[in-house]
Formats: C-alpha cells, structure tokens, sequence
C-alpha cells in the first residue's frame, strides 16, 4: 500500500514491541474466536471483525493518556480491548448475557465504558462524529485538557454531518481527533466507487484542520502519528485529522460473502503487510524475543480469549425485569 | 486434542445450508484464517475460514450435502501426530444455547377499574403572589435560574446568543452568562444536535435550541438514536441529561414544512420525556424541571404562545413536576383533554357550552410522556364522554392514544366514543382560509361535546 509516510518512526525498546505485539494479538485471537462463536450461534445479529486493522487503535492508544476518550462506529471490539475493557464483559455482551458491559442489551454494536471512557460503540454510520466533538466540547468547558478520539471509516467520511461537526470542531477548536479508519471499502463498495478524490486526510482542508495520512499497517507508525495529533490538540490548536489506510480481512460483518474483491488482493495484504507479523519479525530479528518466547504470549493471548469465551457461555442471559430498566435515570 | 468443526451459522437466520465444496483434504494442515470450505445459504455462498490450527483428521460431512442443520460436526481438526481414530466418539456439540425467553406474564386485561390514585397536591402553596408574565419572559427566567444554579447548564442553538434569539426567548442570556455558555452554532442542526448529545455524555447539561422543531427532523437521528436510546444501550452507565426545545407546530401562514405539531412523534420514544406547556407558570415550572431532569427532555413550546401572558407564581424557586396533569375548569358532563395551544381552543369551547348550559371539566396534561392518564380517567369516570383537542395531525395522535387507555381501564365507564379533535390529514396549506380549515378549532370542540353528550 502507497501510504505516505509523514512521520519518521521512532526509536523503539523491545519490551515497547512486546507490548503491541501482545495487544494485537490478543485482539486478532478474540475476533477469531467472535466469529467462532457467531458460527455457533452464540452471538446473533451483526458482528463487525477487526481482523487486520489492529495496529491502528494499538498504535493511537499507544500515545493516550488517562482520561483520554474514545469514540466508533460498530466495528469496535479492537477499540474496547485496545482501551483496556476486560475481554471477558465484552464477549459476554456479543453473547447477550448478564456479564456483559451493557448487562446483554447492546451487543456488539453498542457497548460502553465509563470507566474506560469508551462512549459506543454506536450503529449509525457517522453518528459518532459529531457526538465525539461533543465530548471534546464538555473537556474543553471543563477545561480539563482531556482529547476525544473520534474514529470513523472511509464510508462515514461521505456523510454529511462529518463536515457540520468538522467546522463546528475548527470554529471552536475543540480537543477531537478524527481517526478516519479507512480499510478501503464501505461494505462491499470500494473507495473509489464511492468516493470523489481518495484523499481523505484532506477533507479537513476546507475547514483550515491540519490532516495526515498514516500507514496503518505499521503500528509504530500510527503511534508516533498519534503523538503528533495529541500534542496538537493539547495546546489548544483545535481538531486534527488521521486517515489511518489499513485493510479488513474479513467480509463488511459475518455474513458478508465479500464478493467485491478477489481472494488474492486478501491474501496478498496477509502476506506482505499483516501487523502482527511485522511486529512479530521486528522482535525476531531485532533479537527482543525469541520464537519460545513469542509461542509463550501466544499461548497467554489464547488462555486469555478462551477464559473470555467460557465466561461469555457461562454468564446467564439477563433476568427478565431488565427488560424494563435503564430506560429512564432517576430524576 | 481433537476439536470437532461445527456447521457455522453465517447469517442472523440461518438455520441450515448446504456444504457447497471442501477446499482442504484429511491430512491437510490449516492454521487460522486458511478457508476451508465455501457454504451455501440461502442467500449466498460464503466462505468458512478455520479459527484453529492444526491437521484436517476427518471429514464428516461430504461436500454436496444439502439441508445441513447449523452446529453440525463437519470436520475434526487434530493436532500434529494425532490420528482421527484416535477419538473416542467426540462429545455431541454442545448445542447453541438460545434458551426462549420466557414470555414475562402479560399485564392482565384491565378489570373492573379502581380509580387510579393522583396527585392533587396545588402547584405552589395557597397565598402566593403573583405576577404578570408572559410565557416567552417564564422559559428565560427558567434558562438564567437554572444556569445560575448549575455551571454545567449551557445553551446552544442558532441566533440564541448576540441576536438573543430568533424568537427573543434567550433574551439578555449572553449578557448575564457570556459567550461560553450562550453559544450561537451554524446552521446545521444534525452536527450541533449531536454535539449536544456529546456534551451530555461527556458531563455537561445542555439545553439545545431548535429555531423551530421543524428543523429538528435534520436531527431527529441523534434525539432518537443517540440521546434516547443510550441510557438502555450502555446498560445504565451513560445517558443524555438535556433538553431539545423550541417552537413547535403552527405558528401563522408559514406553509407546510414550518407548521407541524411533533407531539405524537417524540412521545412514542422510550427514554424521551416530553412536555408541551399552555401557561406561562407551566412553562416555567416544567422547563426548570426539565433542566434538571437526567433524561432527554423534548420540550414543545409554541411561537403564538410566546407573547399570551399568564400569572406566574413570584417564587425564587418554583418547579412544576413531570406527570402531572392540571385541571384547568371542573365540570360534570364531558371532559375536554387538551395540551399546549390545543388548551385555547378547549377553554374556549368549555366557556362557550357553560352559556348553554354544559359543563366541561378541562384537562391540560402539561406532560405527554410521562401522561398523567390517571387525572383523565378519574375525571372520565365522573363525566364518562371524553373529547381530545391537539393541532397535530389525526393519524396515530395522542388523542388515539387516550382514547385507547380509556377504552382499555375506563371503558365500563364510557357513555359516548371518545372523539379527536385533531389538525386535519393534510400538509398546512398556506392561504389563510385553508389554514384556518386546517388547524383544529373551537366551533368543532364544541361540535364534538355536544355529539358525545348527546344534544
């Protein structure tokens, strides 16, 4: 992939490596075992994999600080895991039981956190965006120089109120990141099906919002991307925009047959430009880990996936009277 | 160890499929992500992917079966150096657990009605004085007290701050609270709309004004979608604490896409609460009530409403609570229910048959969701005719909901079929006499309570 590398990477110590190769993996491992479950009926409705895009939330939590928020669309387990969310709730949610973060009344689309400030896991193409401004609007009232990101993908970029919140969030130089996650297709439609001029870091150009384009396959590079876009909004110069290119192995959700590309650009993208193995070979080669090391966090990353797959079995559907509670807060 | 391939559901419905070809032998090694088979629903042929490594030991199912049922074994995947034979009778699958919900008892069919029990308790206490005060002077002195109170409180909207707003409702707000809390937004009602629910997430009160609600059908996706539904959706952990407000429905031959009444629309929304205030005390008491709600409010005011002056309690801190109905006039004979501007068409038309010699009890709901039911049937119970009066709409109205509780808790009771006086099923028109023809108006409330009263 073409994407253009505006940063220089930056010095990294082998346990540094570790660490993101350990989070990648942990979330490739609970979306392949998601998608098990789903095939077994475990979880229903839609389930939206993040399988090869995972360097791109390691790489921009990699940079947040406590208190940071995070906001998405609903391909958001990768988000939910990468902010530290125990596995364990949010499988228990993809199965709908009492254990997960929304006791079982969100699913896999709408999940939350205030704990983790995670605010959804949100099923409206593009809603989140001006609801991730409005979280940086309240840091910047409470003056307490917190920064929202506030990811959204190729599709979303073509929807309106990206561009009402985009010179709302210029005007008012509120503390946003917009993350464009662009993985190349809206669903089944490819980018430049859909899409004007394939630019999207410029989208912001109109607004006066400085944009960069980011190899979202390089986790290093996507954190030192992310540095930029922080520092940037914490000294109060308003929104900044990544589009972060990655690549989406899996169909648009579980029953996508993924029929608009060929079998062979997916595999190409594993084989050349997978994440987790550039980690993984960077460790190698740069004699951080050895290969009896690695199996070992592969083999913790599994126990980890397979704890969270038991407890989502295990943990009860929710009692009926949840049927009626949280719909209204106590006045 | 061996693990058994099961038949994956690849849809929300699946329910079988067929096992369309196997693209790995027995003896094959496959780690994660290797596809393994391509399988037939009903709706496409998708691929199946292995989530584990290891060695293909067996297959169950050949390829052409039909009518394979989902959570079938179809393969056994082995370990390196294991054989397939080696298992002893794999454990059946354990079946996806979809236990059926049981069905919570049904709320049995109302029997014979007890009255229901209401609030009667007076809105402020006997004695108080009174001013004069128009209903536009109550909802901004309900704004700057509760912004007052509460630094999270803030206003946004188009033209609310240096204009002091389209309607002069935030009149003197950007003066007394400055620039960060009385904030002027472009004119883009679905970004602004949902960087309020944002903001309500994120700690703060907004208060959100739409120039009219008219507009806010740009956003009625975040008022919905985000700010209703979020409370439910993130199991208790976060909600919208704010208010939508602005005018709403028919102000003066301004056509039909600035002239609708939303009562019904929001009302429908669990998770919303709405109010439509007629009286200027109203207005105030509910709109405080609203600020400090913990839940989106819709709160529906009205632009010819906005200069009528009512007395208002003159009370440094006077709320007006959800969920209760006031009764305007009592009577005997018919109850009149009404909200917001219907209430002028239903206090005419009560005046106009106490001439003849008919007594009208009128009910203002002030609320629509919560609905104080309770006050109406009471009241029904007493008169037992009912007539609704609203400017909205007459398909699925509030009043076809009224008169569905009535028949459903207070049918025993009923002499007459409740009528709706609605707008009538057209797009405002903008020629002043089919607007008037329109709207609803005082003669057809009249007209109606002397059909369910009989004379």
């Amino acid at each position: 992939m073409a994407a253009k590398k505006t940063t220089k990477k930056p010095n990294v110590s082998g346990e540094e490596l570790l660490k993101y190769y350990r989070e990648m993996l942990l979330i490739r491992r609970f979306e392949e075992k998601a998608g098990q479950l789903y095939g077994m009926g475990l979880i229903g409705g839609f389930c939206h994999l993040y399988i090869g895009q995972e360097a791109v939330v390691v790489g921009l939590e990699a940079a947040a600080e406590e208190g940071d928020k995070r906001i998405t669309s609903y391909r958001d387990h990768g988000h939910m895991l990468a902010c530290g969310m125990d596995p364990k709730g949010v499988m228990a949610e993809l199965t709908g039981r009492e254990g997960g973060y929304s006791k079982g009344k969100g699913g896999s689309m709408h999940m939350f956190s205030k704990e983790k400030h995670f605010y959804g896991g949100h099923g409206i193409v593009g809603a989140q965006v001006p609801l991730g401004a409005g979280l940086a609007f309240a840091d910047q009232y409470l003056e307490n120089g917190r920064v929202t990101f506030t990811y959204f993908g190729d599709g979303a970029a073509n929807q309106g109120q990206i561009y009402e919140t985009f010179n709302m969030a210029a005007l008012w130089k509120l503390p946003v990141i917009f993350v464009i996650e662009n993985n190349q297709y809206a669903m089944g439609t490819a980018q430049r099906r859909s899409t004007s001029t394939p630019d999207l870091y410029t989208r912001g150009e109109a607004f006066g919002i400085p944009g960069e384009l980011v190899d979202g396959m390089d986790v290093l590079a996507v954190k030192s991307a992310s540095e930029t876009a922080l520092k940037h909004c914490r000294s109060g110069k308003g929104p900044y925009i990544l589009e972060v290119k990655t690549y989406r192995y899996r169909g648009h959700s579980m029953s996508d047959p993924a029929k608009y590309r060929t079998r062979e650009e997916v595999q190409k993208m594993r084989d050349e430009r997978d994440p987790i193995e550039n980690v993984r070979s960077m460790l190698l080669t740069g004699k951080h880990a050895t290969e009896d090391d690695l199996k070992a966090v592969d083999k913790e990353i599994k126990a980890i996936v397979n704890e969270a797959a038991e407890f989502s079995k295990e943990s009860p559907e929710p009692a009926l009277e949840e049927l009626y509670t949280d719909i209204y807060a106590d006045a | 160890m061996a693990t058994e391939i099961l038949m994956p559901a690849l849809s929300p419905t699946m329910e079988e499929g067929t096992l369309a070809k196997w693209l790995v032998k027995e003896g094959d090694t496959v780690s994660s992500g290797d596809i393994m088979a391509e399988i037939e629903t009903d709706k496409a042929t998708m691929e199946f992917e292995a989530v584990d490594e290891g060695v293909v030991g067996k297959i169950l199912i050949a390829e052409g079966t039909e009518g394979v049922k989902v959570n079938t074994p179809i393969a056994v995947l082995v370990e390196e150096g294991e054989s397939a034979d080696d298992i002893a009778a794999p454990a059946p699958a354990a079946a996806a657990e979809a236990p059926a919900a049981e069905a919570p008892t049904p709320a049995p069919a109302a029997a014979a009605p007890a009255a229901p029990q209401v609030d009667l308790t007076p809105d402020w206490p006997e004695g108080t004085t009174m001013k004069t005060q128009t209903v536009r002077e109550a909802l901004r002195d309900a704004m700057a007290e509760e912004m007052r109170a509460t630094p999270e409180v803030f206003l946004m909207g188009e033209e609310v701050a240096e204009y002091n707003g389209a309607y002069k409702v935030s009149q003197g707000l950007l003066d007394e609270f400055g620039p960060k809390r009385v904030i002027d937004t472009p004119i883009t009602e679905h970004g602004f709309a949902g960087i309020g629910v944002g903001a309500a997430f994120g700690g703060l009160r907004p208060i959100v004004e739409f120039m009219t609600f008219n507009f806010a059908m740009q956003a009625i996706d975040h008022i919905i979608n985000s700010a209703a539904k979020t409370l439910y959706m993130s199991g208790g952990q976060m909600g919208a604490p704010m208010v939508f407000r602005g005018p709403n429905g028919a102000a003066a031959r301004v056509g039909a896409q600035h002239s609708q009444d939303y009562a019904a629309w929001y009302s429908q929304i669990p998770g919303l609460k709405v109010a439509m205030p007629y009286s200027a005390s109203d207005a105030k008491g509910l709109l405080k009530t609203a600020i400090r709600d913990p839940n989106p409010v819709i709160f529906l005011e009205n632009e010819i409403m906005y200069g009528q002056s009512f007395e208002v309690p003159d009370l440094d801190d006077f709320t007006i609570p959800f969920g209760k109905a006031r009764i305007w006039r009592e009577g005997d004979d018919v109850t009149i229910v009404s909200f917001g501007i219907g209430m002028k068409y239903a206090l005419e038309a009560a005046d106009k048959l106490a001439e003849e010699g008919i007594s009208a009890e009128v009910i203002d709901l002030r609320t629509l969701r919560p609905m104080d039911t309770g006050t109406v049937i009471n009241s029904v119970m007493k008169t037992n005719r009912c007539v609704t009066v609203e400017e909205g709409f007459p398909v699925c109205s509030i009043g076809n909901h009224i008169s569905a509780v009535l028949m459903q808790q207070a049918f025993d009771y009923l002499d007459a079929p409740v009528i709706n006086c609605t707008g009538k099923d057209v797009p405002m028109p903008y020629a002043a006499n089919l607007e008037k023809l329109a709207l609803t108006t005082t003669a057809e409330v009249i007209d109606a309570v002397k059909q369910v009263t009989y004379r």
